[in-house]
């Protein structure tokens, strides 16, 4: 189909993967956080909101190379990291989907947190009167109610990491079978003459599975919404 | 049950000094909105912290300054049911009643649930989201949740506010079931004379933020007459004693000013009714009135005419003991010289008065 060369579907699984996995991942610190900043008060929250915030609004390179610095081999969580546990993120499809996490949570945590803030708190009051304590509460009533929110802000999260090209391209470079995203192959084919082609048909596969994406999330979002809705 | 409630609280514009407890049946905290019921309501369920204060349920202390005893709302076990339902959108309405079991170990399941739906009128309605409920179904799908969960005590808040005023008698059977049927104590919070004459055994009345009256209802009653709080509502309650039911006239009540006809209550003689006498079906009259439809005629004294802007002003009035207010005009006052002190006939017509 559409005479994708093995490199090119290389590209898109690994970008499917990366994604994937940066999403699941990142999702539950994502909902987490997102609680944290709607309902929590503590010392330190603006410094919270602020550090989620950062590679929304840091050039992703430099957010890429943040991360080369702490997450190398030879940075302080990145020699941490393999000597305790052997996982080695640079220059690994496993350090692109951390890229691509780190660059989609600003958008995930924003979609959660407006979605909890929407939650009406006087429902998680009347939860407690009715013996429920605070995680009861959180996983019976304030999640089930911000289910349609968090699906957007994992969406977002998603679409994001698909896209993610600068913070990738500096952390774990561009390697071929590995590193090598779809994005990055897109640059890499408009690079080599005669590649506009290959960057063609990667262009449609990008669009294919964004407009994918964006369908299959209107419909869960759907679902939940008329569940909360209680229709 | 006792329940003990000293509680100071203050807001910004507002400041709640109480004391009062509560024994058995239906306490109810009257008075308008804004007067504190809500906030007091709150600092009994553990919803509102008081900056000072104390609250003991049968001898449990719940909250206490002093002793920096503060029993978080979830441990409380006493079930709100709030103004708005606050029903669980997500949920059908059998998994909202169930809510509370989930965190109540040794009931189980749907122990005693047949019974509960069956009292509210609700059995039907439990595969129904509550969005789709009416207003009263709501609010019974709420009483019947805070009953499941096995209460210590049940606290309505202004449970009745939010439907419809023609509505409201669906439910008021419901109330009047619960507090036959159940043995749990119930604190009932409202601005509605209706719903307080029909349903209290203790009534506190508040006004901004301070107890005026508190005791047995009838004590309140006599003594208070729980005036109306809106000026178009604007009357009392008398206590009379049903005497006997006569065809063609209504059913005679005994009070200490003498004889009360109203329409037919179907109530066994002895059986004490809370009389409701709004100010302005009450008419004066000096020297005696001769010849009237007005049925009901109690000799009274005047104990003071309520300044006021416009045309009439309210009269109170001291019936063997217990007041009544009549609303009349200024020109009937000057023409009929009314003032403290003056002895004068209370007329009411006998379809005018509701008993309870």
């Amino acid at each position: 189909m559409l005479g994708l060369t093995p490199a090119e579907w290389d590209a898109v699984g690994l970008s499917l993967r990366v994604a994937g996995v940066a999403t699941l991942v990142s999702l539950p610190f994502g909902i987490l956080t997102g609680l944290a900043l709607a309902r929590g008060r503590f010392w330190g929250k603006s410094a919270l909101d602020v550090v989620v915030h950062l590679p929304l609004v840091l050039p992703p390179v430099v957010t890429g190379y943040v991360l080369l610095i702490l997450f190398g081999r030879r940075g302080p969580i990145g020699s941490f990291l393999e000597e305790t546990f052997g996982i080695v993120l640079a220059f690994r499809w496993t350090g692109a989907a951390l890229a691509a996490a780190v660059m989609g949570f600003p958008l995930m945590v924003r979609a959660i947190r407006l979605a909890i803030e929407a939650v009406d708190p006087r429902l998680e009051q009347a939860a407690g009167t009715l013996g429920a304590g605070r995680m009861a509460t959180f996983l019976l009533v304030t999640l089930p109610l911000a289910l349609p929110g968090v699906i957007a802000g994992a969406v977002l999260g998603f679409a994001k990491a698909m896209g993610e090209f600068g913070a990738t391209i500096t952390f774990v470079a561009n390697i071929p079978g590995e590193t090598r995203t779809l994005p990055t192959a897109v640059y890499t084919a408009l690079q080599v003459p005669g590649g506009e082609a290959s960057a063609i048909r990667l262009t449609i596969i990008a669009i294919v599975i964004a407009v994918g994406a964006l369908v299959a999330s209107e419909i869960l979002a759907r679902r939940a919404r008329r569940r909360v809705a209680g229709l | 049950m006792t329940l003990e409630v000293v509680a100071r609280h203050e807001v910004p514009g507002f400041t709640l000094d109480v004391a009062f407890s509560a024994g058995a049946g239906v306490t109810a905290l009257f008075g308008r909105s804004g007067a504190g019921k809500s906030t007091l309501a709150g600092i009994v369920a553990g919803l509102v912290r008081p900056k000072a204060g104390r609250v003991v349920l049968d001898g449990e202390v719940l909250f206490d300054t002093v002793a920096g005893i503060a029993v978080p709302a979830r441990r409380r076990r006493i079930g709100v049911v709030f103004q708005e339902g606050r029903l669980f959108p997500h949920m059908t309405v059998e998994q909202n009643l169930l809510f509370g079991r989930r965190f109540r170990s040794g009931s189980s399941g749907r122990e005693g649930m047949a019974a509960i739906t069956e009292l509210l009128g609700i059995e039907r309605l439990l595969d129904r989201r509550p969005r789709t409920l009416s207003g009263g179904e709501q609010q019974r799908v709420a009483i019947g949740r805070a009953l499941l969960m096995d209460p210590r005590a049940l606290i309505l808040d202004e449970p009745l506010a939010s439907i419809d005023v023609p509505r409201r008698a669906e439910i008021l059977p419901y109330l009047d079931r619960l507090k036959r049927e159940m043995r749990v104590p119930i604190l009932y919070v409202s601005h509605a004379i209706e719903e307080i004459a029909r349903l209290a055994d203790t009534v506190v009345v508040l006004e901004a933020g301070r107890v005026v009256a508190a005791g047995p209802a009838a004590d309140v009653i006599a003594r208070h007459g729980l005036p109306s709080l809106s000026p178009s509502e604007e009357g009392v309650f008398l206590l009379a004693t049903v005497d006997r039911t006569v065809a063609g006239q209504g059913t005679i009540l005994r009070h200490a000013a003498g004889e009360l006809t109203v329409p037919v209550v179907a109530a066994p003689p002895g059986t004490v009714l809370r009389v409701r006498i709004h100010a302005r079906d009450v008419a004066l009259a000096v020297g005696e009135p001769g010849r009237l439809s007005f049925r009901n005629r109690l000799p009274a004294t005047v104990s003071g005419i309520a300044a006021g802007d416009g045309d009439a002003v309210t009269v109170a009035l001291d019936v063997g003991g217990s007041p009544l207010l009549a609303r009349i005009t200024r020109d009937a006052v000057a023409d009929l010289d009314i003032r403290a002190g003056s002895r004068v006939i209370a007329l009411m017509k006998a379809v005018a008065v509701e008993g309870y």
